[in-house]
């Protein structure tokens, strides 16, 4: 029953025409890709594009249309996911699907078929202890799934897979959650084992540089149709680009102008505990000044999610002070709008919307409890806020079926649009952003970049908290580094270096 | 000093004998909805399920001479309210809490009127193991007549905890309590593993409300449970969901809630009623003293509607 290691080689996938309809909808249309054993295979496609519906084909979530899944060479019948899982296919979701408190051992053995009635934790731990010795990397066994970092989770995720014997692996966008170096860490395992033979993998990516260095070949979707692929050899970013979004232009990002001014928020000697109780924050001096975008790299973990509660008042600090234009702040609704301080959390929907109410109900949270004096109101006025809804969608191109629809039911992309909108109208002289471009498509991500760099042109002071490293690159005036929850380097961008950065990320400096 | 009289010693041996008998039903009551809050439902209505589990169990006890078949009747009547609420709240859009809540009524509502008749009569008791018969102190022999149902709940405490830690059907339950996509994923059905849990936690609060009828306080009146359905769910996050410490916490609620007639026996008299609110008090302080305003409960279920 040792599971992961009866039959160790690689199986190639191929789909003949496939097709698949919902409704009038047609979401994939007569796609055919081929991934040979034993190859990295990469599917590039913008949102939207086909690339879920055909992997949720293959894995039997969905039944095609029409069309049919070879494995091997041979036609194969998959009605559901247990079958692909019979036939070695596996996947690995964009988000995890560990369970948070079982510790990494548990989540193995309970996700095997054949786990044992009464689980004879000795023999288990042998078991896994001798799997682990076999593979290029692992991660602590008996830690509870929710104590591990997002990259050591996205590595379990894959020791599952390869635990369970899978030797076909579709992986969805696995480096989402992770920073640029666990990201090239753990493509950099999966490439060890598709040359080795072991697992052929199909690889669901938006980001270029990862497709290039790890992939061997490409296959490229828009609009539910394969496009173009081949050899990642003979593409380049631009032909994959071009391949990828059509003839649609591209949004550069804005120029940068004009000058730095005085400091907006000043940060001196905070000091709080993590989200774990167990490690301190420490921040001892952090300026930004007015019409820069001071950029915090690092890796995830190490304080930055902290850093933003603080800042935006939902973590309390036991000793130093925040200063915004001088004054005392404690991020109450009163001083962010007296300040004009503005906030763009990560997960946006999560951090800050109320899903369940409507789009127009969500874009006038800054404004629905102020009357044209700049005064408290008693009585809503909805035809207002519809007026300023249906403007902020126009204007920052939401795109939603109704002003009226919940913002749940809106993309990942335009969550962010419509956040961002409600966010930098009116006057914004402080704006505190996490991870702005997580999981979007990059249209999406090079459009939401431009708006941050009009707000700093305009005259705003940004801080951008960012666990991608190109994203600070590309916006930053002065990048910082953070770890082990204090800043431990800073540089202007002019200067920067990306080893020594990385250097300093990593702790090792 | 004559040889019964020990005086302020009675103190605290009235305490412990008190906790190990008013404990008892709390212990029932909260590992089984240990087990079904581990599954990530909560089952409120444990309170009906107790009057009618102790009704119940009076009732087959007196009709048969047997306790032992009233507490197996019981424990039949637990399951079945606790099978309802599981089977209604896998309906879509129904609120665990509220079918919990109004179940609650129901049962207590059913209890009474199918319990009118026995009022009256008398039903035999449950058996205890006397402990304490190398004293010849008749306090001590008191303290430590230990009934069936204690050492019975202590070892089913003892097997859940070690169920959850290391059989399939341990981690089965946690997995869906933690995370209903991860449970659907791993080819779990949730509703199922809830159902049951919920029927198996049902049965031991009715068990719970056995003991209450045949033992201790031991006859069947309107007034015969004071809460201890609806203190065993508090008991159950004060134990932080993990059924070896729900002994210790339903002991410690056992003895506070001893210390009113404990005191009462040498004769304080002052203040007694506010020492049956002790137990409360207690649960209070703790809960307030183990609290933490910016970290998540430790232990909890994730999928249980309370913490999401």
């Amino acid at each position: 029953m040792k599971a992961g290691r009866k039959d160790k080689a690689a199986i190639g996938v191929e789909t003949v025409g496939m097709t698949m309809r919902f409704g009038a909808f047609t979401a994939l249309d007569n796609v055919s890709i081929k991934v040979k054993a034993g190859s990295f295979h990469a599917l590039l496609g913008e949102n939207g594009a086909g690339k879920s519906t055909l992997v949720k084909c293959i894995m039997g979530f969905y039944h095609p249309t029409s069309g049919q899944i070879m494995i091997e060479g041979r036609e194969v019948e998959i009605p559901d996911p247990r079958t692909a899982h019979a036939h070695g296919l596996g996947m690995v979701y964009q988000h995890f699907t560990l369970v948070p408190s079982l510790t990494a051992a548990e989540n193995l053995v309970i996700s095997r078929d054949d786990a044992p009635e009464m689980i004879d934790w000795r023999r288990e731990n042998d078991n896994l202890e001798s799997f682990m010795e076999t593979m290029p990397f692992r991660v602590p066994l008996n830690q509870p799934v929710n104590r591990l970092a997002a990259g050591e989770k996205q590595k379990l995720e894959l020791l599952k897979q390869l635990y369970l014997g899978r030797r076909f692996l579709i992986l969805d966008e696995p480096t989402s959650v992770l920073t640029p170096a666990e990201a090239d860490e753990l493509l950099g395992m999966v490439r060890g084992l598709t040359e080795t033979g072991a697992l052929t993998v199909l690889m669901i990516s938006h980001k270029f540089r990862e497709v290039t260095a790890f992939a061997d070949e490409v296959s490229v979707l828009r609009r539910g149709s394969f496009v173009g692929g081949g050899k990642v050899s003979d593409l380049d970013h631009a032909d994959m680009a071009a391949m990828m979004i059509g003839e649609k232009e591209l949004q550069k990002t804005a120029e940068r102008f004009g000058a730095v001014g005085e400091p907006i928020l000043t940060v001196n000697k905070v000091r709080a505990s993590d989200r774990s109780g167990l490690k301190s924050i420490r921040i001892e001096d952090l300026t930004i000044r007015a019409g820069e975008i001071v950029g915090i790299a690092g890796v995830s973990g190490n304080g930055q999610m902290e850093l933003m509660e603080i800042l935006a008042g939902q973590r309390p600090y036991s000793a130093g002070e925040i200063r915004v234009e001088n004054e005392p702040f404690s991020a109450t609704r009163a001083e962010a709008r007296e300040f004009h301080v503005r906030y763009l959390p990560e997960e946006p929907l999560r951090n800050a919307c109320a899903p369940r109410m409507s789009v127009t109900e969500n874009l006038a949270f800054r404004t629905f409890d102020v009357n044209d004096a700049g005064k408290t109101r008693f009585w809503i006025d909805r035809g207002r806020m519809g007026e300023a809804a249906r403007e902020l969608i126009a204007a920052f191109k939401v795109k939603t079926a109704s002003p009226e629809s919940p913002i749940e039911s809106l993309s990942g992309g335009n969550v962010q649009r419509a956040v961002l909108a409600r966010e930098l109208t009116g006057e914004v002289d402080l704006l505190i952003i996490s991870n702005p471009c997580f999981g979007l498509d990059f249209s999406a991500v090079a459009e939401i970049r431009a708006r941050i760099m009009t707000a700093r042109n305009a005259g705003a002071a940004v801080l951008l908290i960012s666990e991608d490293l190109d994203e600070i690159l590309e916006l930053s005036d002065r990048v910082l580094v953070m770890s082990e929850g204090a800043i431990v380097y800073q540089t202007p961008i002019a200067q920067a270096s990306v080893a020594e950065i990385g250097k300093h990320m990593a702790g090792h400096a | 000093m004559n040889e019964t009289d020990i005086g302020l010693w009675g103190v605290p041996l009235a305490i412990i004998g008190g906790a190990i008998r008013v404990s008892t039903p709390f212990l029932l009551v909260s590992v089984g909805e240990c087990l079904t809050e581990r599954s990530g439902r909560i089952n409120l209505g444990l309170e009906g399920t107790l009057v009618f589990g102790a009704m119940s169990g009076y009732a087959v006890a007196y009709q048969t001479g047997s306790p032992w078949l009233g507490v197996i009747a019981a424990a039949i009547a637990g399951a079945v309210f606790g099978f309802a609420h599981g089977w209604m709240c896998k309906l879509s859009r129904v609120n665990d809490i509220a079918i919990g809540i109004s179940l609650m009524i129901l049962g207590m509502g059913l209890a009474f009127f199918f319990g009118k008749p026995y009022i009256q009569p008398v039903a035999p008791d449950l058996p205890s193991i006397p402990f304490g018969w190398w004293s010849d102190l008749p306090q001590v022999q008191a303290a430590l007549r230990i009934n069936v149902l204690f050492l019975l709940a202590i070892v089913v405490a003892i097997l859940m905890g070690r169920m959850f830690r290391s059989t399939r059907i341990g981690l089965m339950v946690r997995v869906v309590g933690d995370s209903t996509d991860a449970a659907r994923a791993l080819g779990f059905h949730p509703d199922r593993v809830r159902l049951f849990s919920t029927a198996v936690g049902g049965a031991l609060a009715g068990v719970g409300g056995a003991y209450l009828s045949l033992y201790y306080p031991g006859s069947w009146n309107e007034g015969i449970s004071s809460g201890q359905g609806l203190m065993a769910v508090a008991l159950v996050i004060f134990a932080r969901w993990n059924p070896v410490s729900c002994i210790w916490a339903a002991l410690l609620f056992g003895g506070a809630g001893a210390l009113g007639p404990a005191l009462q026996s040498i004769g304080v008299t002052q203040g007694y009623y506010l020492f049956y609110a002790a137990p409360y008090v207690l649960t209070l302080g703790v809960l307030i003293a183990t609290s933490s305003t910016s970290r998540a409960m430790a232990g909890a279920p994730g999928a249980l509607s309370i913490t999401k």
